[in-house]
């Protein structure tokens, strides 16, 4: 039975699936940080792999295009030892017109274990969870503009890392806020790890007021945003942006928002650079900046890896 | 509690004498987490013993991760030295049905080919599972299988059984 509280979790508050960040003690999030660690370390191995989910088959679902979130889920779930298995849903059975819920019960039928699921609708995973099967788990790779919780996840990582400690921490995230699934999830993450100082930089079209509500800054000065921050999260300028009343030009946000290094010198010395990736060069981050000694967005992917793992060998480890 | 008292102390010591005479110089010490990893770095300080003993955990390799779940020392393997050819000689504090020794050996193995891979455990309760044995045994006792035998460090460094029904 799924609680009627938090659907990720079962009765003993253990994490069965992970939909979103929203919602999840504390504890919770360390524990993955902490197995994280570990997995990191099965690199260092002669043999990179370990036997968690032998004989486990994790269905990558990916209804909405990504390179680097799938490939990575991939490389975790392999290293893990669970078959997998990428389905092109484009060309699939829901372009002819199969509901979402018939491509699941069919997946099922093949013996799925997991689904690792991204759509364009915000609340695709939640619906899938709640109608598979007992033993079948599911992680969210990004549903509509509601989640991406392995992506907070690896940014927590990221920013322990390198920082050790949230408590003491100004983060700053920049960029396209209110469309943002990363931003949601980070926020999320960073508020519920206890960082004392979330800002939100941005344009008020991408930036609206009411984001106060969930607990953050806002500023709509990139030097008010950057001043003293530990930590930079640049957000994808998403082009499809542009098109609408958003935004006058991605020049316009560049020269005002995009990070270059004189507007990166206004935070601590020692701040890191993190980016969720596809970076945009030159529109919301300067090559030199991207490039640079701040940035940390090479090993925020390496990290991704082992929070994957660290995900997907928690949750198979919990029954319903 | 049960009545059967174990001296912890006592079979360290025995356990001592027990590792000095099986040990080889090109040998290393491997505690297994938690216990035996205490073990071994006391057995470490006591035999003089350059650099650093290794410690592993079963964690990764358990066969009952789809019930149990992860466990929380998955992060424990600190092996400081090469295990391609190496020498092992395993501590544990309590050896019961041998399937914690099956999971880190092939954890081991995750780090390279050794020579060679021995046990020493401070108690052997019987009741294996897998043909598995320990080279040297400070007590060898017969424990019903639901009674949980836990070695404890204190404060001072000092060890200490604990004797309880499972729950």
């Amino acid at each position: 039975m799924l609680s009627r509280r938090n659907p990720q979790l079962n009765a003993h508050g253990e994490l069965i699936h992970l939909l979103s960040i929203e919602g999840l003690p504390r504890d919770v999030l360390v524990h993955i940080l902490d197995t994280a660690g570990t997995f990191l370390s099965v690199n260092d191995r002669e043999v990179k792999k370990v036997p968690l989910l032998r004989g486990k088959s994790v269905f990558n679902l990916f209804f909405e295009n990504s390179t680097r979130t799938r490939t990575t889920f991939e490389i975790a779930a392999k290293r893990l030892s669970a078959d997998v298995i990428n389905l092109d849903i484009a060309r699939s059975s829901t372009a002819k017109g199969e509901t979402l819920l018939d491509t699941i019960a069919n997946l099922s039928a093949m013996h799925a274990d997991m689904f690792v699921v991204r759509h364009s609708e915000s609340g695709a995973p939640h619906l899938i969870a709640r109608h598979c099967a007992p033993h079948v788990h599911v992680v969210n790779a990004g549903d509509g503009r509601h989640a991406h919780p392995t992506q907070g996840l690896l940014d927590m990582y990221a920013i322990r890392h390198y920082k050790r400690d949230f408590s003491q921490l100004t983060v700053a995230i920049v960029g396209d806020i209110v469309h943002s699934r990363v931003a949601r999830s980070d926020i999320h993450a960073l508020t519920t790890l206890g960082v004392p100082e979330v800002r939100v930089v941005g344009p008020r079209t991408l930036v609206p007021g009411d984001l106060r509500a969930m607990g953050v800054r806002v500023c709509h000065d990139m030097a008010e945003g950057m001043q003293g921050a530990d930590v930079i999260i640049m957000l994808r300028l998403q082009n499809e942006r542009m098109s609408g009343a958003m935004l006058p030009s991605a020049a316009e946000f560049a020269k005002t928002f995009g990070l270059t290094p004189d507007k990166l010198a206004l935070a601590r010395p020692d701040a890191i650079v993190m980016h969720p990736g596809p970076i945009n060069r030159g529109v919301e981050i300067d090559s030199s900046v991207a490039d640079g000694q701040a940035s940390v967005i090479l090993p925020q992917v390496t990290f991704g890896i082992a929070v994957r793992m660290a995900v997907m060998s928690i949750i198979a480890g919990n029954e319903a | 509690m049960s009545t059967l008292r174990l001296d912890a102390e006592a079979l360290y010591g025995e356990l001592l004498a027990g590792v000095r005479s099986l040990l080889r110089p090109d040998m290393a010490l491997v505690g297994i987490w938690s216990g035996g990893a205490w073990l071994a770095e006391r057995l470490h300080a006591d035999l003089q013993r350059p650099g650093q003993p290794g410690v592993i955990t079963s964690a990764l390799h358990r066969d009952d991760y789809s019930a149990r779940g992860l466990a929380a020392s998955a992060d424990a393997t600190r092996l400081p030295f090469a295990i391609d050819g190496a020498r092992i000689l395993l501590i544990d504090d309590v050896l019961f049905t041998g399937r914690t020794v099956r999971a880190v050996i092939n954890e081991l193995y995750d780090f390279g080919r050794p020579h060679s891979v021995d046990l020493a455990v401070l108690v052997d309760r019987g009741g294996r599972e897998l043909p598995i044995q320990a080279s040297f045994a400070a007590a060898k006792v017969v424990l019903p299988a639901t009674q949980r035998l836990t070695l404890a460090r204190e404060s001072d460094g000092r060890f200490a059984f604990s004797l309880k029904d499972k729950s």
